[in-house]
């Protein structure tokens, strides 16, 4: 394992790695607002205004973009660069220059996309909504961060290319390559369309929908996924100050995880027009999904094997732990759902909405704060964080946030995917669809409710790294513990 | 284990990594994505499904501008409750000339796949002003603006074009580039001549969408294009057995 990094004095660019860690809390805190407030647009649907910029339809793209490509995406940037210089013992191809016209570059991605979908630019597609000049602006800009991650592992000083690189590469261009088969689309400009924005796509029907069902489950597989198991291969490792639990282990679950997730976007498109055999084939491969899933699960859980007790004491690697048990249960929910029988009442349903927050929340927001935690000071040489209690407290919040978003969505969801299917005892449906769209309103309100802890944790979050990077030291209690057995962890 | 062993050789080579990472993702879309361009009946043979006239082309655009697919499906499930709810499962055939589909995966608000010609253009005006003047409990939100945004489609040939060229085919209908215009305004206006707009496009649905007859809106272009959804096809000609067996 590449560990030789607290010993070694290769200079590494670190300046563009602070600006990705700043970005990732300010679009984080942006993206759970903007997700909050939909969610209360759902309860009280006078917040939509009644104007066309923040109607539900607008805002909704604008909060997955800014959780999943915003905050998710300045997070896979900034570690995978902040990790690869560690494990390669190389600074970063490209120096600080490269590095920042790829933050910069990746930072205007986001504003116009952004912009777009509050005044109406999309190309309506779910979670690649940008119209086709951002996406030909978005594929430079991944070009260029392919060089300085792939320019940085040709340099690298070690042997062995790192676990947590696999899977950053494997997201880099698997990314890549769903980013250009899904948003293939002709613009109406070049038959002389007056608007130089509209285009159509190349795909229609049901090619479209499985094309871009490619494309979505796999933006989870391997933005949401694979990256952030690049994450937990680096800091779940560090923080516990442990190596990885099995190589062996590694090996088998990288290859299978890439090669099965794949295949599961059909489980999107259950009994809807496309041929039963993509459905099946997408459903059989997600279940299978499982296993490679977990074998990450064991990875990286058992990687704190003979270091359990620093949960007690470690609010960050608490994070980072927990993260792992939410990746676990999604990604045990998720191949559940993807059974046609179950997937019949699941969905279209608030079910799915509350699974993939089970796997947003719980897992990627996670990983990601163990990892912001774990970075800031390394970054900005503290010595330790301003405060460890207002780590736990942040976590507590979050994880109470988080347990009321999934339970009031499970019960909304079975309830309503129950209503609907509903029948009296004369043979006539017993719901009309308003009626299942009024018994959702407590449920809403637990929903909302539960997102605003979240942000307030995140807010918690934001004042601790102000307090730290300011140079702050809160003295608390489990301060000193903590700073005994893992300080050395910390560069 | 030996594989394990032979691993060193793809972690010690990044381009050998790279390449290995490219196949090994590549296959699973290929599977499943290239058969159904390939694949003859993937798509069912029926009749009446026709292009989008040039103002449900502009609605539908709206449609999609608004996001409406965050919450409305348009994609009725083979199910019992489902046909007894929204109507006669949806064929893959009425969308194949939707770029880009709009199935949706979630049903906050009723699915619309077959929501033409259950209510009349007058419900649909008020529904989309106030949702909550026609149906109290509705958490849809107001689109009042629709009914003050003219709309000039004066590019629709353009429009019509690009959608050719990804394979809508309007050159098959005679006449619908050179009077896209024309068929635009007249579709808007109950009194005009729609002889010749409904030869090119049957079953448009023509009339003043938005009781303003003085102008054409955004509010009436989204209403023609709610009120064609899923009427196309003419399901008493339908044979869901000769459809299955092939599918």
């Amino acid at each position: 394992m590449a560990h030789g990094a607290q010993t070694d004095t290769t200079p590494y660019v670190e300046g563009v790695i602070k600006k990705f860690v700043l970005a990732a809390v300010f679009w984080g805190v942006i993206g759970f607002l903007a997700g909050d407030f939909i969610a209360w647009e759902l309860a009280f649907p006078a917040l939509n205004l009644d104007l066309e910029w923040t109607t539900f339809g607008r805002l909704r793209p604008l909060h997955t973009s800014a959780v999943i490509f915003a905050f998710g995406g300045n997070i896979l940037l900034g570690t995978s660069l902040f990790v690869v210089q560690r494990t390669s013992r190389a600074s970063l191809y490209g120096g600080a220059v490269l590095g920042n016209i790829v933050f910069w570059g990746y930072q205007l991605f986001i504003v116009m996309a952004a912009l777009g979908y509050v005044l109406g630019v999309t190309q309506g597609r779910e979670y690649a909504e940008p119209e086709w000049f951002v996406d030909l602006y978005l594929t430079v800009v991944w070009v260029l961060y392919l060089a300085v991650f792939l320019g940085t592992i040709l340099k690298r000083n070690e042997p062995h290319i790192y676990v947590a690189n696999w899977f950053y590469l494997a997201f880099i261009v698997t990314i890549a390559l769903l980013h250009l088969g899904n948003n293939m689309a002709v613009p109406v400009a070049l038959m002389g369309g007056d608007s130089w924005i509209k285009s159509y796509s190349f795909f229609s029907g049901v090619q479209d929908a499985m094309t871009q069902w490619w494309y979505g489950h796999n933006a989870v597989g391997f933005f949401l996924t694979a990256g952030f198991l690049g994450v937990m291969y680096y800091f779940v490792p560090k923080q516990a100050n442990r190596p990885v639990y099995s190589y062996r282990l590694s090996i088998v679950h990288f290859w299978a995880l890439i090669f099965l997730y794949i295949w599961a976007g059909p489980h999107h498109l259950h009994y809807t027009a496309l041929p039963d055999w993509t459905q099946t084939l997408g459903m059989v491969f997600s279940i299978m999904l499982w296993m490679p899933s977990w074998g990450g699960m064991i990875n990286g859980l058992m990687t704190l094997s003979g270091a359990w007790d620093k949960l007690r004491t470690d609010p960050v690697l608490r994070f980072l732990v927990v993260s792992v048990g939410f990746y676990g249960m999604s990604t045990f929910e998720g191949p559940m759902m993807s059974i046609k029988a179950v997937n019949s009442l699941s969905h279209y349903t608030d079910w799915t909405v509350g699974h993939v927050h089970s796997g947003a929340l719980g897992w990627v927001a996670f990983v990601s704060f163990g990892a912001l935690y774990y970075m800031v000071p390394a970054l900005w040489k503290r010595r330790s964080l301003y405060s460890l209690k207002l780590v736990s407290l942040h976590f507590w919040i979050a994880t109470i946030g988080i347990v009321l978003y999934i339970t009031s969505m499970w019960v909304s969801g079975i309830m309503q995917g129950l209503m609907w299917r509903a029948y009296d005892e004369l043979g006539f449906l017993q719901y009309s669809f308003i009626e299942s769209v009024e018994a959702m309103h407590p449920y809403y309100i637990i929903r909302a409710t539960g997102g605003v802890l979240f942000v307030l944790g995140a807010l918690v979050m934001v004042y601790n790294f102000y307090r730290t990077i300011k140079g702050d030291v809160r003295e608390d209690s489990p301060q000193a513990a903590y700073l005994g057995s893992a300080a050395g962890a910390q560069q | 284990m030996s594989i394990i062993k032979h691993h060193a050789k793809i972690e010690t080579n990044a381009l050998l990594l790279v390449l290995g990472i490219f196949v090994t993702v590549i296959i699973g879309g290929l599977v499943e994505i290239v058969p159904l361009f390939t694949i003859k009946n993937t798509i069912e043979k029926v009749e009446g499904v026709r292009p989008y006239t040039p103002l449900e082309l502009a609605g539908r655009n709206i449609y999609i501008r608004e996001g409406c697919y965050n919450c409305h499906s348009q994609m009725v499930r083979p199910f019992r409750d489902e046909l007894e709810r929204y109507g006669h499962y949806s064929l893959a055939a009425e969308s194949m000339y939707d770029h880009p589909f709009q199935w949706s995966s979630k049903r906050t608000g009723p699915d619309l796949a077959r929501v033409g010609g259950k209510y009349s253009n007058e419900w649909h005006r008020r529904h989309l002003v106030n949702p909550r003047d026609v149906v109290p409990e509705s958490i849809m939100p107001g689109y009042p603006h629709l009914m003050k945004k003219e709309l000039t489609f004066n590019d629709a040939a353009a429009h019509m074009k690009t959608l050719e060229l990804v394979g809508v085919p309007y050159s098959g209908i005679e006449g619908a580039l050179e009077n896209a215009s024309a068929d635009f305004e007249a579709q808007a206006t109950p009194d005009a001549d729609q002889e010749a707009l409904l030869t090119r496009y049957p079953k448009a649905v023509v009339g003043d969408f938005d009781g303003q007859p003085d102008k054409i809106t955004e509010m009436d272009a989204l209403v023609a294009y709610l009120q064609v959804l899923g009427t196309m096809v003419d399901f008493t000609a339908f044979d869901p057995a000769a459809a299955n067996a092939i599918r």
